[in-house]
């Protein structure tokens, strides 16, 4: 084996356990579980492989014509191996959590199949090297997501998934409208530091500027920017696993990635601040930033609070982007990695709540912390994290994006950052003070009995764990080697210092 | 190596074989017909592969019947065009002949049984006689014939409703022929000539020659069903066997339009005037519009399917304008090549797979397949994958056809084509996950039949096929430019 | 005028006619009669139209005979399909067209 061709490896190690696992019948349990616990390890190990050979330095590449004038390229670079990293661990991880949380559910064939897709969809968006290869798996991912969103087959899930393709579709529609007119202009696009646009003359500006317009329209309906948002909460209807996946690693990263990719490695930070079309991209996302948390206030059902928490620590990410320098684009690259930690946590721990104690509203969480101390202890870190509290990962992000407002001249900037901690802390620590602190009056709605020497079963459990320890150990271990900051800091480093 | 005299019988016997065994299956009706049908389907096949290898690696040739030469011979005239077509209409007869093969012969009447065979290989010779036509009158003749058998295998499922469809079909087609007959008359009596070659370098701008293309052009659009003169094909590709329906959208409506496609561009060189071209494609855009509405709404799957092909033919006539704009000819003629084999590779896909939903779940409307789902995985999954095609998402061959349209558009700054081109994307996501959305539901109930596994096999390979054009589209594209006639293209 | 050209024009005359009379009319017969009519003034019309005074011409003539047969037996088969339906149904017209 070639490590040349590595990314082929690593999006085929999801997309045949997907074809095995949509092939096996509903009963073979132990089987399916194997096969996709088996792949999911062979992945961080392939991607592993993949990450070490970009800090080597080595040209990782496939490419082959699809059709005249258009190639398909995968190619691993630095910035690739951050998403791509982030989407095998929390592979590995929602995979084992759905593995229990669909204990005895039907149609679990389907559901891993899909589950599988997506994430060799998320796999493709991450190493994709041009832009046509990075739509192709950007429909991709909306095609493989849809059947998990309208899972249950209940008519309030039919009618999320109705919103769901309504927004997705269109989105994607709007970015072929716009990698189509970039074709035009500049031909086969592919990635590249600083920017393939450099040798567009500046007639064509006006149009580069629609055609940003444009992309970030496409990109936005998936990373949720307001006013693009309204699939999000309704799609909390899917089952948790698959809400953990669409709001840490698969539909929402993939807008922020493409928001990153669009800005360094297709227009380039010096053309696009050239251009001026990065403040109106700050603007929308401080105002998705304030209004997400805002909106999350409200919300007295947990899975959704989770949601509009997720719009706004999104926007984080395209935020760092917008800021132009290289210490926002530090704590953009870092957020990417930092928020799916932490937001995979929370989702866990609502997930664990409602398996476990039947629990799905705020208003009926009094008490938790003493029937389930490790989950509860969980979600504590994941929301001091996303409230940015020292030592944690979220710290980490937000005092580089905070760095690198200062650095941008937008001290505004710093206030909106502030603002939205504020909010964080008020709709996360109420919650907080619930688990722990007001004892429980009234039993809980639907208490699974205790089978093990565990709060609950193992497989949602020790997920959940994990990543809150991966919270912890992104904000402690952020300094040594191939942490998440260092090679955000690489990222960085290898665009602004060709 | 092929020895020449082979090679020189290669294209008559792509449309002999076929005819053999329409004469063969007459004659020998049998209650097995697979000892038949199978070494035909394969011998058809073998014999179209071999011509399409020929025509890549030696380029265009004419076959001359009999020796006698035009105008009173028979020509018939291998290019790119006529051997990719000739080698699809293989594949997707080999398909369509492998599900009707393995349908329980219970299933239906005697009529069916008797005359399905003869038709469908009746249908497959003129076919390939339209493709390899060099003139005008071998093209009449051939879609005569393309038309007489079409209808018979409408028919062929024996319902009032096929015989009503079938009729309907047939009066159609009939007006279609000889508005094209009147049409050839008036080109004959002005330039005595009926080979394309030759009337491209005779064609003039006058009345006569004005009013004999429209009509040819009215005919032939009423055969391709193009809006608005697409009432017949709904209900007739809604109604006939599965295996017929998948045939008819697949391949016959394409016949009359690359019919129209050589007359244009072979035969009428500077004929087609832009603001018609701009009229023909408006047709299109309407076709794409008012089929993807009917397809929304229809509570019948087929005929869901079967409006979407009226919508998919609209595809067709968009690339018309933009292929006589001469922007950028070579993208246009590429996605109006990959449009035809996508669209007939996928169109067909989605055809087997909704005769095997209907039969799974004993009703063709939409909102019975709930819960399908779970016991159909298979032929939902081809079903999806054709869609994908259809619906132009990466990767497929409908999207690089979408694609390389779009670019030819935005290179000529036709914007109202590139806002039809994503209007009617989102139009056919609109009903391909209509479907979807009613398997989704909950069933509790398990009143699902079984189905032959062959089925599935047979409609996802070409669901996948249809995929795979997108990926690897370059080697079918070139084989299509071979020695095509388009002004400003690089053959 | 040319007597060729008289044919070509009563050729028109006739298709124009059956033209007509095939839209007009929902009886399914009629339709196939008209059909047949409009068939034979584009006959008349090739075979006058072609003659150029250089004695006959040949192709017309064989395109005119091929045209013939065809319109037999798509006429053929449209008898069949109507009498099914006609036993089937009892009807003489298509089921869109009675309420037209």
């Amino acid at each position: 084996m070639s490590g040349a061709a590595l990314p082929i490896w690593v999006l085929a190690s999801s997309l045949l356990p997907a074809m095995i696992i949509f092939l096996l019948p509903e009963q073979t349990r132990a089987l399916r579980t194997s096969v996709n616990l088996a792949a999911a390890v062979l992945k961080i190990v392939l991607v592993a492989l993949m990450t070490w050979r970009v800090a080597q330095g080595q040209l990782t590449e496939v490419r082959f014509e699809m059709f005249p004038g258009v190639d398909f390229v995968l190619r691993a670079d630095a910035l690739a191996c951050l998403f791509a990293g982030l989407s095998a661990l929390l592979w590995f991880t929602t995979t084992v959590y759905a593995i229990g949380y669909l204990e005895g559910a039907p149609n679990r064939s389907r559901f891993f199949g899909f589950f599988s897709m997506c994430v060799a969809s998320t796999m493709g968006i991450a190493l994709a090297g041009n832009l046509i290869t990075f739509l192709l798996f950007y429909e991709l991912l909306t095609l493989s997501t849809y059947p998990l969103v309208v899972h249950r087959g209940t008519a309030k899930a039919l009618a999320a998934g109705r919103v769901y393709l309504t927004y997705t579709i269109g989105g994607g529609a709007v970015l072929l409208l716009g990698v189509a007119l970039l074709y035009g202009v500049a031909g086969d696009v592919e990635f590249q530091p600083n920017g393939a646009l450099g040798g567009v003359s500046e007639d064509a500006w006006p149009l580069l500027r629609i055609v940003f317009g444009v992309m970030i329209a496409g990109l936005g309906v998936k990373a949720a920017l307001i006013p693009l948002h309204g699939w999000l909460p309704r799609a909390m209807v899917a089952p948790a696993p698959v809400s953990a996946l669409l709001h840490a690693v698969a539909v929402v990263k993939a807008g922020a990635f493409g928001i990153v990719r669009l800005v360094y490695d297709v227009y380039g930070v010096d053309l696009a601040r050239q251009l001026s079309v990065l403040l109106p991209l700050t603007i929308a996302a401080s105002a998705t930033i304030v209004w997400g948390s805002l909106r999350a206030l409200w919300q007295d059902d947990l899975k959704r609070r989770l949601a509009y928490s997720t719009i706004s620590q999104v926007s984080y990410i395209a935020l760092g982007v917008s800021l132009f320098g290289p210490i926002g684009t530090v704590g953009a690259l870092v957020h990417l990695l930092h928020q799916g930690i932490m937001k995979v946590t929370l989702f866990y721990c609502a997930g664990n709540y409602a398996e476990t104690l039947g629990v799905h509203k705020i208003s009926e969480l009094d008490g938790a912390g003493k029937r389930m101390p490790l989950t509860s202890a969980a979600f504590t870190i994941g929301a001091f994290g996303m409230i940015g509290v020292p030592p944690l990962a979220g710290f980490v992000s937000k005092w580089y994006l905070g760095l690198g407002a200062l650095d941008a001249e937008l001290p505004w900037v710093l206030v909106v950052l502030v603002i939205s901690s504020v909010l964080n802390a008020a709709y996360f620590l109420p919650i907080i003070v619930r688990l722990w602190f007001v004892p429980r009056s009234e039993p809980w709605p639907e208490e699974q009995p205790l089978t093990g020497r565990w709060e609950t079963s193992r497989w949602l459990l020790f997920p959940t764990v994990a990543t809150a320890f991966f919270t912890v150990a992104a904000g402690v271990l952020a300094s040594f080697p191939f942490s998440p900051l260092q090679w955000a800091i690489l990222i960085a480093r290898r665009e602004y210092l060709p | 190596m092929m020895s020449d005299a082979l090679r020189a019988a290669l294209i008559p016997l792509v449309i002999v074989v076929p005819l053999c065994w329409a004469v063969l299956c007459l004659v020998q009706p049998r209650r097995s017909p697979s000892l038949l049908v199978v070494p035909g389907l394969l011998l058809w096949m073998v014999v179209s592969l071999a011509l399409c290898w020929d025509v890549a690696t030696t380029g265009v040739s004419m076959h001359v019947l009999g020796g006698w030469r035009e105008p009173l011979g028979i020509a018939l005239r291998a290019d790119g065009l006529a051997a990719g077509m000739a080698l699809l209409t293989a594949l997707i007869a080999a398909a369509c002949g492998g599900y009707r093969l393995l349908t329980p012969p219970t299933a239906d009447d005697p009529t069916a049984q008797r005359w399905f065979w003869p038709l469908f290989f009746m249908l497959g010779a003129s076919l390939n006689a339209v493709w390899l036509a060099a003139d005008l009158f071998n093209m009449y003749v051939g879609l005569e014939l393309l038309g007489l058998s079409a209808v018979g295998l409408v028919a062929v499922s024996g319902s009032d409703n096929a015989v009503s469809a079938a009729l309907r079909y047939l009066l159609a087609a009939l007006l279609g022929s000889l508005a094209y007959l009147l049409g050839v008359a008036l080109l004959y009596a002005s330039y005595g000539t009926l080979a394309l070659s030759g009337l491209a370098e005779l064609v003039t701008h006058n009345t006569t020659t004005h009013v004999a293309f429209a009509l040819i052009t009215i005919g032939l659009c009423l055969k391709t069903a193009l809006f608005p003169l697409h009432g017949w094909l709904p209900p007739a590709h809604g109604v006939a066997l599965s295996p017929v329906s998948a045939l008819l959208s697949a391949l016959v409506v394409k016949a009359s339009f690359v019919m129209l496609l050589r007359i244009w561009f072979s035969g009428g060189v500077g004929l087609l005037s832009p603001p018609m071209a701009q009229l023909l494609g408006v047709l299109g855009a309407g076709a794409i519009l008012w089929g993807g509405w009917q397809a929304l709404n229809h509570p019948d799957l087929k005929s869901l399917v079967a409006h979407s092909t009226v919508a998919q033919i609209g595809y067709l006539f968009v690339a018309i304008p933009l292929l006589a704009s001469g922007a950028s000819p070579g993208l246009a003629w590429d996605g109006l090549m990959l449009q035809i084999t996508s669209h007939a590779l996928a169109k067909s896909a989605m055809f087997l797979a909704s005769g095997t939903l209907i039969v799974a779940v004993g009703s063709s409307r939409v909102e019975d397949l709930r819960g399908v789902n779970r016991h159909m995985p298979l032929a939902l999954f081809a079903f999806g994958l054709a869609g994908v095609s259809l619906m132009g998402l990466p990767p497929s061959g409908g999207f690089s056809a979408k694609w390389l349209l779009l670019q030819t558009a935005l290179a000529g700054g036709q914007w109202h084509w590139v806002a039809t081109l994503l209007g009617g994307g989102l139009l056919t996501a609109g009903y391909v996950f209509r479907v979807f959305r009613a398997s989704f539901e909950n069933s509790s109930d398990d009143r699902f039949d079984h189905t032959p596994l062959g089925w599935d096999v047979l409609a996802l390979l070409l669901a996948g096929a249809s995929i795979l054009l997108g990926l690897a589209g370059s080697a079918p594209l070139g084989l299509l430019r071979t020695g095509a006639s388009i002004p400003g293209l690089i053959p | 005028m040319s007597i060729d050209l008289w044919y070509a024009m009563i050729g028109g005359l006739l298709f124009a006619l059956a033209f007509g009379a095939f839209m007009a009319h929902t009886h399914l017969l009629r339709r196939l009669l008209a059909f047949n009519i409009m068939g034979t003034g584009c006959f008349l019309l090739l075979v006058g139209l072609s003659q150029h005074g250089r004695g006959p011409d040949p192709v017309p003539q064989a395109l005119v005979l091929t045209g013939i047969v065809v319109a037999v037996a798509s006429t053929a088969l449209a008898l069949v399909l109507l009498r099914r339906w006609f036993a089937a149904t009892g009807q003489t017209t298509l089921p869109e067209d009675t309420h037209a």
